[in-house]
């Protein structure tokens, strides 16, 4: 079984954003980029899959400019084998990114496909949905369970409501929850031994898909604050509060 | 033209976020189409076309369509899609699932999460975990959306009177069994409709300690969440996880208890009317947020608060 991990380069979860003065977007430079955090879910089980003797082969896949090289070397050092970056100066929306993930499908023939369930930057959780359905292949999203025998895929599914079990067949496209696994630290051995590990570059306009942006960012604003509160001294205070000030209880 | 809004349902009732979805519709047109896919669901399609609002309910009844397998629901949306100037459904984990495959099937990109419609073609929706707000256009011909339902009112479940139509199920090849659905049964309001929601983080230290939540959460009749840390640790189930990648919450009081509340926490709840911190790490970012913050031992301030209750509606009655 082979498997196929997109993996996408995003500003780090522990980092406060800032809106970009004149409204066009967010502050991305001198900003401490890192791995989207379900996509290292993904990179681990991956790697868990081949560890298990599952997997033959692990690749992950990369869309974005040269500087998303690191997060394909980061996924090496958690153990991916080989690694493709799809080179593009452009922000893709997520039906173009499934549509450029499905060029390198039909190139690298995988049996799996895994990713995380959204991105923490536009926060869309759309990508392998769309993928599931241009390739015809069964979907599992929000995944916090994987048992593959054989054929058979059986997940858990993390819903409004609790947790959904499915059985499907391969090939399929799963996208991870955050309760999926606990992703590795890469040890200093294994970084170097990334470096040393394939690292394709190819440029986006030589697969021939188009990712013309359909939609128009007009202006990106920061949310509206809250006004600041107040420090109650005891829980007498402050149910007389909620009771006789904010009227809420 | 006519707004399709996809129904979130469980074959008996409709979900409160297709409310909050079909006033949503409301802001773009006053001809709104609710489309019902499931199973066994004469008596929910009779029972919808009193909805305020809705010129039509369409159904399509069969049993395959009993679990909501995204695979089979979403080429029968794409088949109505033509008569349609914008398709919404709930961004609920329904909703995420589903209208991204219709986007696919109709080479149409999805705008998720909207909080604010400005105009036919002009939307507000959060990026970053709601710490930046984007307002996107465009010009393509069908417009796919999926509502947050918290920033949107629900539509009243009465006054109305739509027509009903019902189309044919056309099956789909698909390799999926569903097995079953892991739900856990409460008497308490849902997380996602409450008015009162308390919620706790990794200062309850264990699920017993969460009983201490519930007893205060009853009181209240509330609804009981939680931050991805508490559920990470396995005090209580994921369904009741609160943030980015949980659920998104708006009640008119929050209950913040023994919650740092991380940028992901704060995502799910800091719309919320008013917010109330209960924390004894003074320097925790979730004061930042609260209307109220107290500065407490929880272990002795839920109690206390739980007396103080009791002590309020004795005076009352």
């Amino acid at each position: 079984m082979k498997v196929l991990v997109a993996v996408k380069r995003v500003v780090d979860y522990k980092v406060q954003i800032r809106v970009k003065s004149d409204n066009s977007g967010v502050e991305t430079q001198n900003v401490k980029m890192s791995v989207n955090p379900p996509d290292e879910n993904a990179i681990e089980e991956a790697v868990k899959l081949k560890e298990q003797g599952l997997a033959s082969e692990t690749i992950a896949v990369s869309i974005g400019d040269e500087k998303s090289q690191d997060v394909l070397r980061t996924s090496m050092a958690m153990g991916i084998d080989k690694s493709i970056l799809v080179k593009t100066q452009n922000t893709l929306e997520p039906l173009a990114v499934a549509k450029t993930l499905m060029k390198l499908i039909e190139k690298e023939n995988p049996d799996l496909v895994l990713m995380g369930k959204q991105a923490i930057d536009d926060d869309s959780n759309q990508t392998g949905q769309i993928l599931s359905a241009l390739l015809k292949w069964p979907q599992g999203c929000f995944i916090s369970n994987l048992k593959i025998e054989g054929n058979k895929v059986s997940i858990s599914r993390e819903i409004d409501e609790g947790i959904e079990n499915l059985e499907t067949r391969l090939p399929a496209v799963l996208t991870c929850d955050l309760r999926l696994n606990t992703p590795r630290f890469a040890s200093l051995p294994n970084i170097m031994k990334a470096k040393k590990k394939p690292l394709d570059i190819i440029d986006i306009d030589s697969l021939g898909v188009d990712t013309t942006p359909r939609i128009k960012t007009l202006k990106v604003i920061e949310p509206p604050k809250r006004k600041a509160g107040v420090m109650v001294s005891d829980v007498k205070e402050l149910v007389k509060k909620l009771k006789y000030e904010a009227k809420v209880i | 033209m006519a707004v399709l809004v996809i129904a979130e349902h469980d074959n008996s009732n409709l979900k409160s976020s297709t409310l909050n979805t079909i006033t949503a519709a409301k802001k773009l047109s006053d001809d709104i189409h609710l489309f019902i896919l499931g199973s066994n669901i004469g008596e929910l399609t009779n029972k919808s076309k009193d909805i305020h609002f809705l010129s039509k309910v369409i159904k399509c009844d069969n049993e395959k369509l009993k679990n909501f397998l995204p695979e089979l629901s979403a080429p029968l949306i794409s088949n109505l899609a033509e008569n349609y100037s914008h398709i919404l459904a709930p961004a609920s984990t329904f909703g995420k699932n589903l209208l991204p495959r219709v986007s696919a099937l109709l080479d149409i990109t999805q705008i998720s999460d909207v909080i604010d419609i400005v105009s036919n073609d002009t939307f507000v929706r959060p990026i970053y975990a709601g710490n930046a707000i984007s307002q996107v256009q465009t010009n393509q011909k069908i417009n796919l959306l999926t509502i947050r339902p918290t920033s949107f009112e629900k539509s009243e479940d009465s006054g109305g009177d739509a027509s009903i139509e019902e189309i044919p199920f056309v099956d789909t090849d698909l390799k999926t069994i569903f097995i079953n659905r892991e739900v856990s049964k409460s008497d308490r309001p849902e997380l996602g409709n409450a008015r009162i929601v308390v919620s706790g983080g990794r200062g309850l230290e264990n699920s017993d300690n969460f009983k201490l939540l519930y007893e205060l959460a009853d009181k209240l009749n509330a609804a009981v969440g939680a931050s991805r840390a508490a559920v990470d640790s396995g005090y209580i189930g994921n369904e009741y996880q609160v943030g980015q990648t949980g659920k998104m919450v708006a009640p008119e009081l929050y209950i913040a208890v023994g919650i740092s509340g991380a940028i992901q926490h704060l995502a799910g709840m800091k719309e919320s009317k008013v917010i109330v911190a209960i924390n004894k790490d003074l320097e925790a970012p979730i004061f930042n947020v609260a209307d109220y913050g107290l500065s407490s031992d929880l272990f002795q301030a839920i109690p206390e608060i739980i007396k103080e209750l009791d002590l309020l509606n004795q005076i009352e009655s």
